[in-house]
């Protein structure tokens, strides 16, 4: 499981990183949410007792309350608010690309055309 | 009446974050034809929090050093905590102040430029004030976003494409920078389970040998994040055509922002890397004295390099915060106490630099350029600094243009030399006053005469070099400015300047000037929220030693079981056990077994839960 969730976030980060590079917005927004997919499940996997398999975060009668029977509540409390915000500011990052691309008349981050077509693939 | 104040004491420092919070969801309600309402709101708001922070400051330099609050009655490392100190109070009296003064500039026309300009511009503040109060990381992120999210909405005020084309920048960076945060943040949590400033202070000391390098590789990846947001060298290539995109009144706000990164760095890296946290006592200091001394070069020679005087300001906003930066990182008292002097004044002169280029930008502006400047004030002269066409500067025109404001020129000439002072830490204003605060601490480090033998170090020596030459260049650079803006054209008509607009930038410079003759106080000031910053045990333990208020029904029951039951609940309540200092060997990593957390009096579920 754990070997997964790293190849997960190792993909999800790189291709990222690589999209966040690229000279389009439309590339900027995706390589931001993909960003976004491998923080929140980085701050999964960040609980105190590590990665919890087959553990839900609700207390159970009769289990002793301890991280050992459940999966750690707050890494879950923390994902759930930066998904949230996450999800808020791309909204907001889409505005002003959309606004961007009315304004320049080119997808480029910089607003002026590219002097190359290859630069754009 | 102070006695009444006095007794709010406690719940009056959520005041900074909840008056900007109201007033901005009051604003909502109303329609954007209802300006002068909504101007009126947002005045009155910023006056009454300016007055209000006023007496959190004086609060903590009297009766006592430290205030903490549990908004949600819990004790502290599972509740949200605010803490109120010297440095917090410090940050957010010049918060208002600036706040203030942007807000009575945009006054006079910029505030029409754009739909729910005094919304944001509330939330703006609370995001702010926010992240000066909290002692909690999580928190921290969340007022940051609020911070942020605002920060893009005042961005693209007044629209405009190179507004929108900096703005996108300015929010991809973010939004890459918050990224950061949280990976740096949940990593904290993972390696010492707790997001509680205080606490993590406490757990540091005893992270397990193995688990070293990933605690330094988190506090390196969330310290990124800040530097982006203090602009360290490389981190702030985006910052100068961000703000120099900004309407005036949001680049004099947005001269704040970073001074929010400069703040948490030298609350968290105090906090968690004190010379009392063991094996990582001051880790990263040197990256803080390099990144801030590279930034300062690079910001010098910007400012230098610039033509336009926005430019110059957000050059200076990165010189500013690079020599904070760099003085951070030495961890040295006296050295902190210059800092934090020199802090207020060179954002308020920044801020006003801000308000000053555009009252001059608008006076030089050629009348193609396509700025949404509104109307009104037509523009004089052309590209090339000649009357217009058609506009006729003869003599009765001369008297008619001359009436308006004929002290105008004059006015702006002068406050841009008080800039120029300020910022190039030339005597007599605060500006120099600062600036030498810091090279004296350099040279002796513990405090004159008392330093015999004392060397500074190559880093100390380098430091005192950059303040002295990032002076001398920023000196040049304005000079240079100044002479082509105020000298070089002796025919140019006067500025056109409302009271609104003069008003904010002599307010500005007026309170350098206090602040300069007011020195003596001011450094007695700093230099005590210096010590607590450097002994950060009393911070930990005012954090970690406050006591939830108990219930009225546990009261009550208290009561009913005897008068000496309920003295004695009191007194076991005030002398709780104290709590285990970050020296203390005995707490443990998760603090389960810490003596504080054993006296807490209720045990909630999530409390049991939380228990590893």
């Amino acid at each position: 499981m754990e070997i997964i969730l790293a190849l997960a976030i190792g993909v999800l980060t790189g291709s990222g990183v690589w999209l966040l590079l690229r000279p389009r917005t439309y590339q900027v927004i995706m390589g931001l949410a993909l960003l976004s997919y491998a923080v929140n499940l980085f701050i999964f996997s960040m609980g105190r007792q590590g990665l919890a398999i087959n553990k839900a975060p609700v207390l159970v009668n009769g289990v002793p309350q301890d991280l050992a029977h459940y999966a750690d509540p707050m890494p879950q409390a923390l994902v759930l608010t930066a998904i949230v915000i996450g999800f808020a500011m791309t909204a907001l990052f889409l505005v002003v690309l959309l606004a961007s691309r009315g304004s320049s008349g080119t997808d480029h981050v910089d607003g002026v055309h590219s002097r190359t077509e290859q630069e754009m693939l | 009446m102070t006695q009444w104040i006095a007794d709010l004491m406690p719940h009056l420092m959520l005041a900074p974050i909840l008056l900007p919070m109201l007033t901005a969801a009051l604003m909502l309600f109303l329609r954007e034809e209802r300006q002068r309402l909504k101007l009126a709101m947002n005045l009155l708001s910023t006056l009454l929090g300016l007055g209000i922070c006023a007496y959190l400051m004086r609060w903590t330099s009297s009766p006592a050093s430290m205030a903490v609050y549990i908004p949600g009655n819990w004790p502290a490392p599972f509740g949200i905590a605010l803490a109120l100190d010297r440095l917090t109070a410090l940050m957010l009296v010049v918060t208002y102040i600036v706040a203030l003064a942007a807000l009575v500039f945009s006054a006079a026309r910029w505030h029409r430029a754009g739909v729910h300009f005094h919304s944001l511009f509330q939330l703006q503040l609370m995001g702010l004030s926010g992240a000066f109060l909290t002692a909690d990381l999580f928190n921290l992120f969340v007022f940051f976003e609020i911070m942020l999210a605002a920060s893009y909405g005042l961005l693209l005020h007044g629209s405009g494409r190179t507004r929108i084309q900096a703005g996108m920048h300015y929010i991809a960076i973010n939004l890459a920078a918050s990224s950061l945060f949280l990976i740096g943040v949940s990593m904290l949590y993972g390696i010492t389970g707790t997001l509680n400033m205080a606490d993590l202070a406490r757990a540091i000391p005893q992270v397990h040998e193995a688990d070293r390098g990933l605690l330094h590789a988190a506090a390196g990846i969330l310290g990124t994040a800040f530097l982006i947001k203090a602009a360290a060298w490389p981190l702030n290539f985006w910052l100068v055509p961000g703000y120099s995109a900004a309407t005036a009144p949001v680049g004099a706000l947005f001269a704040l922002m970073t001074k929010v990164g400069v703040y948490v760095i030298l609350r968290l890296w105090t906090l968690m890397f004190s010379t009392e946290a063991g094996l990582s006592a001051l880790f990263g200091s040197s990256w803080l004295i390099l990144g801030g001394m590279v930034a300062m070069a690079y910001g010098a020679i910007g400012m230098l390099g610039s033509q336009r005087l926005t430019h110059m300001a957000g050059f200076a906003a990165i010189v500013s915060s690079g020599t904070l930066l760099a003085a951070t990182g030495f961890g040295q008292n006296l050295l902190t106490a210059g800092l934090l002097y020199y802090l207020p004044s060179s954002t308020m002169a920044i801020s006003a630099l801000f308000l000053i280029a555009d009252v001059v930008d608008r006076w030089r502006v050629d009348e193609g350029s396509g700025e949404p400047y509104e109307d009104e004030e037509a523009p004089f002269l052309n590209a090339e600094l000649l009357p217009t066409e058609g506009f006729n500067l003869d003599e009765e025109e001369e008297v008619l243009i001359g009436r308006a404001f004929p002290a105008a020129a004059v006015f702006v000439g002068l406050s841009f030399m008080g800039c120029t002072l300020l910022i190039s830490g030339l005597p007599p204003l605060s500006g120099f006053v600062g600036k030498f605060a810091m090279l004296s601490a350099l040279l002796n480090p513990l405090g004159l005469g008392t330093s015999s033998g004392m060397q500074a170090g190559w880093t100390g020596w380098a430091m005192v070099a950059l303040l002295i030459v990032t002076g001398l260049l920023a000196l040049v650079a304005l000079t240079r400015a100044g002479i082509r803006h105020f000298w070089a054209n002796p025919e140019q008509s006067a500025p056109s300047l409302k009271v609104a607009e003069g008003l904010p930038i002599a307010a500005l410079l007026l309170c350098c000037v206090t602040m300069t003759v007011q020195a003596d106080d001011i450094m007695h000031f700093t230099q005590r929220a210096a010590n607590a910053l450097h002994s950060p045990d009393v911070y930990v333990r005012a954090v970690m030693g406050t006591r939830p208020v108990p219930a009225p029904a546990q009261k009550k029951a208290q009561e009913a079981a005897g008068p000496e039951a309920a003295a004695r609940a009191a007194a076991q309540a005030e002398d709780a056990p104290p709590v285990a200092g970050i020296s203390s060997p005995s707490a443990d990593i998760a603090g389960a077994a810490s003596p504080g957390r054993g006296a807490a009096e209720i045990e909630t579920p999530a409390q049991l839960q939380e228990r590893p």
